[in-house]
């Protein structure tokens, strides 16, 4: 059983043919990451998987189970978080609630148990501080944890996002373009906290990029797009030195 | 002196009924980005349910209330499953001239209900007329009734909104939707509860209202008044709402008293223009500074 699939995937808006049969396979373990130029697809081919339109052709398949057509809330659930290009955080909530509501998933108490705040309410608040905590060394976000994220630089904004979605404990960690305006200085912090989610936490991450320094860093296999369809798959290196590759990127010598 | 006093109180008391009409524009606003101009008609509507509870079940007062707020949480979840959701993502104005449409269609609804119709009912409180003397200060029971039963229902949806997970989700869901659809909240689902709350709300100050206004089919239109109170507190905050409501309440007692007669219906206005050009984005309001 393959960990996550996607077989043909296709869409179309009117006349334009964003995605046209995309398939490729995601291992257990791995950074697969999608590369192209401007509008090859690639954020396109992220909001099928994430469920936030249906393709017209094709099938996204986790862990063994389709997933094309369900609610995109229920993609949480499934042990699956993503990031977004242009950052969708909580504006007006702390750092810290940010990375609380990533925990939504895992709150078990009851309404009138909240209400009341129990003792078992207690007991599972405390749990879910500690796991949120743990996110907060692991990016190391303490000297921001109480910040309003409104105030905060783009910069630690983007590893928020990232935390917040580590929080619901992901099986399957979509990022899309995770260094975009960032400086080089906070993208090479971005390649090691990509290292070590695939190393320490052992999340399997798939990401759309645009910084090729990022990508064959990080990545273990890359796709390359372009006009919707897929035209090389391999390492990073051999993506780059692929023919078509290189004149998706510079045109036709 | 003692006129102050009680024109305070009575400012207050109905500045509550304000401020909870004003706080279901809130929480929907917030929510989907929609002025319901329907929230005096739930107020309305709630209203009629709590007094057929009272007077044809003849149910205690605390139960006619927990009735017509249960009630017309099913109808504000039904008016927006049936009207608002298929309309989502239209022009805001389509949206807003609906929830016109849909006041006046529970307005014509209620005319047409048998022991409802065009007629001036009351509904019976508990506190009737008694009042409360404090040096020289009379004080109406009812009014202070509604400051406290206004100040109780605040405690719980703090409570509420601060604590519990469905709370929770509706403030992610208000925030970012996107986000909230992968944090695993059923932002539809959500949204909907938002417009049974904010119904049940409505119903909750119908209630306080109808020894002061009576029970008919137009008391809906103190949401002319509640509306002000909501762009007073920032159009978008809770707790703006509330205070906003205050606001307006205790300067309409004011004024009625100390200006010329015509003054109190104009002076929640004359608030909201002042606070506008003092604050643009109203008191408790969101101030967007754009980065450049």
């Amino acid at each position: 059983m393959s960990f996550f699939r996607v077989e043909n995937l296709g869409i179309r808006f009117g006349g334009v043919v964003a995605v046209d049969g995309v398939s490729f396979e995601v291992k257990k373990g791995e950074v697969f990451t999608i590369i192209g130029p401007n509008g090859a697809g690639k954020t396109t081919i992220f909001n099928l998987v994430c469920l936030i339109y249906p393709p017209d052709t094709g099938r996204v398949v986790f862990e063994g189970r389709e997933i094309t057509g369900l609610a995109p809330h229920r993609v949480a659930e499934l042990g699956i978080a993503r990031t977004f290009q242009n950052i969708e955080l909580f504006e007006h909530a702390t750092v810290l609630q940010n990375l609380l509501i990533g925990r939504h998933r895992h709150r078990r108490t009851r309404f009138w148990q909240d209400l009341l705040f129990t003792p078992a309410v207690r007991e599972a608040e405390l749990a879910q501080r500690e796991a949120v905590e743990r996110v907060i060394d692991f990016l190391e976000l303490a000297k921001y944890r109480d910040s309003l994220v409104a105030g905060l630089p783009y910069g630690v904004r983007k590893v928020v996002e990232l935390g917040r979605a580590l929080a619901t404990e992901p099986r399957l960690l979509l990022l899309d373009e995770p260094s975009s305006g960032l400086n080089p200085e906070e993208t090479d912090d971005m390649a090691f906290w990509i290292e070590d989610i695939k190393k320490q936490l052992g999340i399997t991450v798939l990401m759309v990029e645009h910084d090729m320094n990022l990508v064959s860093r990080v990545s273990d296999r890359v796709l390359a797009l372009n006009e919707g369809r897929p035209i090389a798959e391999g390492t990073p290196a051999e993506v780059q030195s692929h023919p078509a590759v290189v004149e998706a990127y510079l045109g036709a010598a | 002196m003692t006129d102050l006093a009680q024109l305070l109180v009575a400012g207050i008391s109905t500045g509550c009924v304000y401020a909870l009409v004003a706080l279901g524009f809130v929480l929907i606003y917030k929510a989907t980005e929609t002025v319901n101009f329907a929230q005096g008609d739930l107020m309305m509507l709630g209203a009629f349910f709590a007094l057929t509870s009272s007077t044809v079940f003849g149910w205690p007062y605390w139960a006619t209330i927990v009735f017509a707020a249960a009630v017309m949480a099913v109808v504000g979840m039904t008016v927006e499953r049936i009207v608002i959701r298929p309309v989502l993502g239209h022009p805001a104005f389509t949206v807003v001239m609906i929830t016109i449409g849909v006041g006046y269609v529970m307005r014509g609804i209620v005319t047409m209900v048998p022991g409802w119709g065009t007629e001036t009912y009351q509904i019976p409180t508990p506190f009737a007329e008694a009042v409360w003397t404090a040096g020289g200060v009379v004080l109406p029971v009812q009014q202070l009734a509604v400051i406290a039963m206004t100040a109780a229902l605040c405690a719980v949806l703090y409570v509420f909104f601060r604590f519990t997970r469905i709370g929770i989700a509706m403030q992610a869901t208000s925030q970012n939707q996107l986000a909230a659809y992968y944090m695993g909240i059923p932002v539809r689902r959500v949204n909907m509860m938002i417009w049974g709350l904010s119904a049940a709300v409505a119903a909750f100050a119908g209630i306080l209202l109808a020894p002061v206004t009576f029970v008919h089919s137009n008391m809906g239109f103190i949401g002319l008044k509640a509306f002000p109170a909501a762009v007073v507190g920032g159009f978008g905050s809770v707790p703006g709402a509330i205070v906003g409501g205050l606001i307006i309440g205790v300067v309409e007692a004011l004024a009625g008293y100390y200006l010329p007669e015509g003054f109190k219906d104009v002076a929640a206005y004359v608030v909201v223009l002042l606070v506008l050009m003092l604050r643009p984005s109203g008191l408790f309001g969101e101030t967007m500074r754009k980065k450049v």
